[in-house]
């Protein structure tokens, strides 16, 4: 299996906000998680990708078998896990060019694969840039420095298509889309990580999303733990009727 | 930008990777010809003996002498230096005698493999192999205090551009030296500058004759080698009419106990239409952890805009020095002459930075543009102190300034002072700054994409100063990058 989370309990600030959560990711498997504002989801993508400031304080988690909770941050990302941000982050004055080759130069070097070069790296991007419909001039901008929310969230998903992860954990990527940007988005999941051997963690509060990229579970997380698990009827039952019903 | 700005991007950032691990901490053994230690009038005469010069230079710095053992060390700077024994010192040392030479390839091997070590630009070890196409860089290398090699001579000279080392150009050029030598800082400037004109060891001489584009950049690798030697470089630029130059001063020093002292002089001269570029990348020695050893650079940097439209640019990026004493200034004689002042300071540990510049307006029309961006970390403390003033009769003045503060944790200090002394009413002054923390948000974004901790911290660092970065040829572009991030390990987390 891919990720199995066993009892993970974290703490924000001292405030328990993860209470117990158990959950098995298999390679192959998308997995929709679902569930009311401050439930702990963002919460959860941060635990697992080892932001500062989370503190794990009991439980486990496993990455293809080896203890993700030791790495560092940056560890995560080479050994494959990609955190898509519900909101992401500007950086003035570094394109979106040179941060991500720096960024996936420092992965491959972690792995100890050889650097790609400039014409190697800038051709990967075009390629991943044009999928998704962003053209070259806006990798060129400072990272995400002026872009609009939707312009980030596309950002987010050619940074995942460069990157090439094997887990994406992607909290709330369809917020702020609009309608065709919604599908080319869910089509570009699909492409980049519909694949035997990767693993999405879909975070989002719509079904719209699964419209386009359809999950093999849905969960919904309520108050720091997994209280349902379905197939993607679920999501549908969800937004006919609310959690409230679900959590009585 | 375009595709191919891309990729010339990325080619910068492909030679960066290849730049050796920072490694300055090493003293390399060539024989060394010392002065005898401290100061009065005999290390005056031996210097100026040693070097053969003419009577008349060695009378200028006996004159200096006098002249600074009546004045008293400033204090008014946001420093704590301090004091300094000026005879507990050597002035001059030089490797011992060698033939001129005309190219690297006949450079003391050893000294070669400190250059190595400081990680001279690719793009000179291509032009250095013979490149096709290569850009050019003429490298006048100063080890210690002595010249040792001078390449490209022959097309310098071709274009009639004269690069020399200061002491040759004392013999071989003395009425051009004579008439500008002093001229933009003059001998009583100030307490450094003093004792520069009396000690100065070496230094290069520039002269572009009238309507000359220098055919390449020109190049001054500083390096401080011998232990307790004062270092006094003395630069002389002049542009002709309608001429072009850029130059390039990169500075490196290794490890040592004790303080040493720097004080250059660095004068630049730019007549009508002419324009001076001078870039400079420091990376001295700054001191342990708990700030013990590390470079004193107390340097007089000026520049004369003499003629109408002339112009003259700094760029400098500071990542060196115990404590640095810094303000590269414009004179603005000329009609709608222009001067510019871009700058990245970083202080670390418990490094002292009081650095700045002055824009002094006394042309009718001149312009001047200021940046500045100040990066302090550990227990340090960064000072922006810049001067703006505007003579009665220059109309139509403008200036603006930009200083930027970033602060990485809580116990480092960044301070602006600005003085702006306007006496003209048309002048347009423009003041702006800001003072930022770097944010735990960028700093997880790019953690979470890949990058280690320091990377990250490098990345954003070098984000904030691209404004100046940018004004860099990019040989020096990419030594910057490196050097920002390198002079910031260890201050987050
Ligand atoms: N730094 C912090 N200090 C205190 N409480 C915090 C902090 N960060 C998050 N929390 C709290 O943790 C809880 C879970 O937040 P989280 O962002 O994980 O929710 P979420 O499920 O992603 O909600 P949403 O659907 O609104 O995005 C919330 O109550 C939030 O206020
Ligand atoms: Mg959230």
């Amino acid at each position: 299996m891919m990720l199995q989370i066993t009892n993970l309990h974290a703490t924000v600030a001292d405030k328990p906000i993860l209470k117990g959560l158990n959950l098995t990711l298999n390679a192959g498997e998308i997995h929709a998680i679902m569930g009311p504002n401050g439930a702990g989801k963002s919460t959860l993508g941060y635990v697992l990708s080892g932001r500062p400031g989370y503190e794990v304080t009991e439980g486990s988690v496993t990455f293809n078998g080896e203890d993700l909770l030791g790495m560092e941050p940056h560890e995560r990302a080479a050994a494959g896990l990609f955190l898509g941000f519900q909101y992401p982050v500007e950086i003035p004055g570094v394109s979106n060019v040179q941060f991500l080759r720096e960024a996936l130069n420092a992965q491959r070097q972690h792995r100890g694969e050889a650097p790609l070069s400039g014409a190697e790296f800038l051709k990967v991007a075009r390629e991943q840039a044009g999928a998704l419909g962003m053209d070259m001039d806006m990798l060129k901008r400072p990272v995400n420095v002026g872009f609009s929310g939707g312009e980030k969230k596309r950002n987010e998903m050619v940074q995942m298509g460069i990157i090439d992860p094997c887990l994406a954990i992607l909290d709330e990527t369809d917020s702020g889309l609009d309608i065709d940007a919604l599908r080319v988005v869910g089509d570009g999941i699909n492409r980049i990580m519909r694949k035997p051997d990767k693993t999405v963690l879909l975070i989002t509060h719509y079904q719209r999303l699964l419209d386009y990229v359809k999950p093999d579970f849905v969960h919904v997380l309520a108050d720091g733990r997994i209280t349902r698990t379905g197939g993607p009827e679920l999501a549908l039952e969800l937004e006919r009727e609310g959690y409230r019903e679900l959590a009585a | 930008m375009t595709d191919d700005s891309a990729i010339k991007d990325q080619a910068a950032w492909d030679a960066a990777d290849k730049v050796a691990d920072y490694e300055h901490g090493w003293s390399s053994d060539i024989e060394t010809d010392f002065a005898p230690k401290g100061l009065n009038e005999d290390t005056v005469r031996f210097i100026s003996a040693k070097k053969n010069e003419p009577e008349w230079m060695l009378e200028w710095r006996l004159k200096a002498f006098a002249m600074w053992k009546t004045m008293t060390p400033p204090d008014w700077a946001k420093l704590n230096v301090p004091p300094i024994d000026y005879q507990d010192a050597y002035y001059y040392a030089a490797p011992k005698a060698k033939p001129k030479l005309n190219s690297l390839d006949e450079v003391d091997p050893e000294i070669l493999r400190v250059y190595e070590k400081l990680g001279i630009p690719i793009a000179e070890q291509e032009v250095l192999a013979g490149v096709e196409g290569a850009r050019k860089v003429a490298v006048d290398a100063v080890f210690d205090s002595v010249s040792v090699a001078t390449t490209f001579r022959a097309e310098l000279e071709r274009a009639g551009v004269i690069f020399r080392s200061i002491s040759e150009a004392i013999k071989e050029y003395p009425e051009l030296v004579k008439k500008w030598l002093g001229k933009v800082v003059p001998m009583h400037d100030n307490y450094f500058a003093t004792l520069n004109c009396a000690v100065f060891s070496d230094g290069t001489f520039v002269y572009i004759p009238e309507g000359v584009r220098c055919p390449m950049e020109l190049s001054t690798y500083f390096r401080i080698n011998a232990e307790n030697t004062g270092q006094f470089e003395r630069t002389l630029i002049v542009a002709d009419k309608g001429s072009y130059v850029s130059y390039l001063e990169g500075c490196t020093a290794p490890m040592r106990d004790e303080n040493q002292l720097h004080a250059a002089v660095v004068e630049l001269v730019a007549l009508d239409d002419a324009e001076i570029k001078y870039s400079t990348v420091q990376n001295w020695y700054p001191g342990d952890a708990e700030g013990k050893g590390g470079i004193y650079n107390f340097v007089t940097k000026r520049a004369l805009c003499q003629g109408r439209n002339s112009k003259v640019s700094w760029t400098q990026v500071e990542t060196g020095s115990a404590v640095t004493w810094k303000y590269p200034s414009c004179v603005l004689n000329g009609e709608n002459s222009v001067g510019e002042f871009y700058s990245v300071a970083v202080t670390n540990n418990y490094q002292q930075a009081d650095t700045g510049t002055k824009m002094i307006h006394n042309g009718k029309g001149s312009r001047s543009t200021v940046v500045s961006k100040g990066i302090s970390a550990g227990h340090s403390n960064n000072t922006y102190r810049g001067l703006v003033r505007v003579a009665p009769n220059a109309e139509g003045v403008r200036n603006f300034t930009q200083c930027d503060s970033l602060l990485l944790g809580s116990l480092c200090g960044a301070h602006t002072v600005p003085y702006i002394e306007v006496r003209n009413p048309s002048a347009q002054i423009e003041h702006e700054a800001t003072t930022s923390k770097i944010s735990d948000d960028q700093l997880f974004y790019a953690m979470q994409r890949g990058l280690g901790q320091e990377e990250a911290v490098a990345l954003i660092v070098n984000g904030f100063a691209k404004e100046v970065l940018q004004q860099l040829p990019m040989e020096f572009a990419v030594e910057a990058q490196k050097l920002l991030g390198i002079s910031l390990e260890g201050s987050v987390g």
